[in-house]
């Protein structure tokens, strides 16, 4: 954490609070207003868009425990994902198990599968755990499509829909308020987890391994339980998309899913909880956004439109390169000049480039 | 017997155009270490320049060869210096992602310039069978393969006599000690790139010939990563002689086994690897232990 400049601390509640200045708690309110008001004015599209970005958000900040916080490159995102919606999709379709339960099952299992895939970094560093997490990718995926008598191959498998009190709960508007919540609950314990023994033990292993271990961190255990941390929430994402689309297939939990979400936790910011948010929200809304622009020119311009969804693809590329070049901290980073810049304004101050990887 | 022998053949030249595409890998790891995810999309890049050259434009093979081989490896020199350059030092996450934005973005202007859908053009390579003993080999892919040898073998008398390449093999050595010799990193990092483009283009004028133009091609480029483990990261040797392995390993296990077990299994024998011989066959015996 850095010190801010022109926060003086009087009382300790203070200094430990989440957010301890009233602007932001206003802040925090008027987005806590937005997220309420926002599902009756939005249209059924925008709403599908705010929830993508609610499970996207739980996913990214799992996958950002890991890699961002811990400093374990995984490109077996979209593998998780997938264990974790198989496990809740096949748990609730063939043992009519309630749903809660199988999402947390899912959540369980994942958990379990990453501490895994993560053994591998008992030994490996860097870009060979990269390559291993690929590995393991490639090998789910093909689990997935190949392991017909449990997974039904490359046919969806069709979740039964959640109910609650009798009510659906994976229509637009209702499973909103679920995944808000979710996502809101995923937050707060990211955000706490990172300030107590645990998760600044992982930011010790990601600074500096052998440090960490000198000063009493096991860094083979705490990796481990980054692993399992990480794939917990990255289980529930991959659960919530089950329940939320009624089915599963394997074409949602490939390879490119992976780098989706590592976009998502880069163009964010790398372990920073509202990079998370942001950059899920960014890469979410892009191809949309693109589409929409599409819509908008296909009569002026039907040889452009035509272009658009290879521009898509071109686009979400440059955004990573853009962001890498020329702010590898993310949007959270930008949020946080602006912040700065009026915080103190009229003075010209910029918070200390500290927190180096 | 036949049937194995038109199998070892035509996995023995899938396997190089594997060797040919993770050896460009292989140069640009050595040189700068990074991983490049974006080489199957060199290797795209290559057949769809062969195509646009010989069929679109209409010149004769052998400028088209040497066209496609131009152009690739000006694309690759343009994005070393835009992209890759202001990168230098930063950490293994950014350098992994930027290659795979790279990828995309060479993707979506290929598709965007010449369309998803399968193109096909008038194969250059013999296209008769050729008949040893008992068995009927397609002739294009036994000519692949010394082909490729040949390229192959041209990069490792680069590396061993070229004034370029004894400075690559110097910086991939110790960079300190490299720099203050007054070797040009930049110039360096340019060499590989523009090297690993030329290895993929060739590969991808083969690919061309042999199993037509097509977006799919690209998938190639994972498995750049069973090869460069099994042979070793940083050996142009271990690029081929993975790629002979993982190429036979996959005609043979999708012959004998099935299942579509031959998707998988360079990837299984890559976790292997990882966890007895993280170096590989032939790659330098350093690694970081946790």
């Amino acid at each position: 954490m850095s010190m801010e400049c022109g926060v003086f601390h009087t009382r300790y509640e203070s200094d430990m609070g989440l957010r301890p200045r009233p602007a932001q708690r206003i802040r925090l309110v008027l987005f806590a207003l937005f997220v309420l008001v926002f599902p009756f004015v939005a249209s059924t599209y925008w709403l599908d868009l705010a929830n993508q970005v609610a499970i996207a958000t739980v996913g990214a900040i799992g996958l950002n425990i890991l890699v961002g916080h811990t400093g374990q490159i995984s490109l077996g995102q979209g593998a998780f994902m997938a264990i974790g919606a198989y496990t809740a999709g096949l748990l609730t379709l063939n043992f009519g198990v309630p749903w809660g339960a199988s999402v947390f099952c899912a959540c369980i299992l994942t958990a379990v599968a990453g501490t895994f895939f993560g053994l591998p970094s008992l030994r490996l560093k860097g870009l060979y755990l990269a390559i291993a997490t690929l590995a393991a990718q490639e090998i789910v995926e093909w689990a997935m499509t190949h392991w017909t008598t449990v997974t039904g191959g490359t046919e969806a498998i069709v979740v039964p829909a959640p109910r609650l009190f009798g009510l659906r709960l994976n229509t637009t508007f209702n499973f909103y308020w679920l995944a808000v919540l979710t996502a809101a609950g995923t937050a707060l314990f990211a955000a706490n987890l990172f300030r107590c023994r645990i998760g600044r033990a992982f930011e010790a292993v990601r600074d500096q391994d052998i440090a960490a271990s000198v000063i009493g961190v096991d860094v083979f255990r705490t990796k481990l339980l980054a692993f399992a941390t990480s794939s917990f929430f990255v289980g529930l994402a991959g659960a919530m998309i089950a329940f939320y689309r009624n089915i599963v297939t394997w074409e949602r939990f490939t390879l490119n899913t992976s780098i989706v979400y590592l976009a998502m936790i880069i163009v964010g910011g790398l372990g920073s909880i509202r990079g998370s948010f942001l950059g899920a929200a960014l890469i979410t809304l892009l191809p949309a956004l693109i589409t929409n622009l599409g819509r908008a020119i296909q009569d002026t311009a039907p040889q452009a439109a035509s272009l658009l969804p290879y521009a898509q693809q071109a686009v979400f590329g440059i955004v990573i390169i853009l962001f890498l070049i020329f702010e590898p901290r993310g949007l959270s980073k930008l949020w946080e000049n602006v912040k700065d810049y009026f915080h103190v304004w009229p003075f010209a101050y910029r918070r200390g480039e500290s927190r180096a990887n | 017997m036949d049937i194995f022998l038109q199998l070892t053949v035509s996995g023995l030249s899938t396997g190089m155009i594997y060797a040919l595409a993770a050896a460009g890998f292989v140069v640009i790891y050595k040189a700068s270490d990074v991983l490049n995810f974006a080489q199957g999309d060199l290797l795209l890049l290559g057949t769809y320049l062969i195509f646009f050259a010989v069929a679109q434009t209409g010149l004769p093979w052998s400028l088209g060869v040497l066209v496609t081989v131009l152009l690739a490896v000006a694309v690759a020199l343009v994005v070393e210096r835009l992209v890759l350059r202001p990168l230098v030092g930063e950490p293994i996450i950014s350098m992994i992602m930027v290659t795979i934005g790279l990828s995309s973005v060479l993707r979506g202007a290929i598709n965007a310039i010449w369309g998803p859908n399968p193109r096909a053009f008038e194969s250059f390579l013999p296209a008769g069978d050729l008949v040893i003993g008992p068995a009927v080999l397609s002739a294009a892919r036994v000519l692949s393969i010394p082909i490729a040898l040949a390229v192959l073998a041209g990069l490792g008398l680069f590396f061993r006599y070229t004034r370029d390449g004894i400075a690559m093999r110097a910086i991939a050595d110790d960079q300190q000690a490299a720099l203050s010799m007054g070797i040009s990193i930049p110039r360096v990092f340019g060499v590989a790139w523009g090297l690993a483009a030329a290895s993929a283009a060739i590969g991808g004028i083969m690919l061309g010939n042999i199993v037509g133009v097509s977006p799919n091609v690209a998938a190639i480029g994972l498995r750049v990563f069973p090869v460069v483990i099994l042979g070793g990261l940083d050996s142009i040797k271990g690029a081929v002689v993975g790629g002979a392995i993982i190429g036979l390993l996959e005609v043979y296990v999708g012959f004998y086994v099935g299942h579509g077990l031959n998707l998988v299994v360079p990837y299984l024998v890559l976790i292997l690897v990882l966890m007895v011989r993280p170096y590989g066959l032939f790659g330098k015996e350093i690694i970081e232990r946790v």
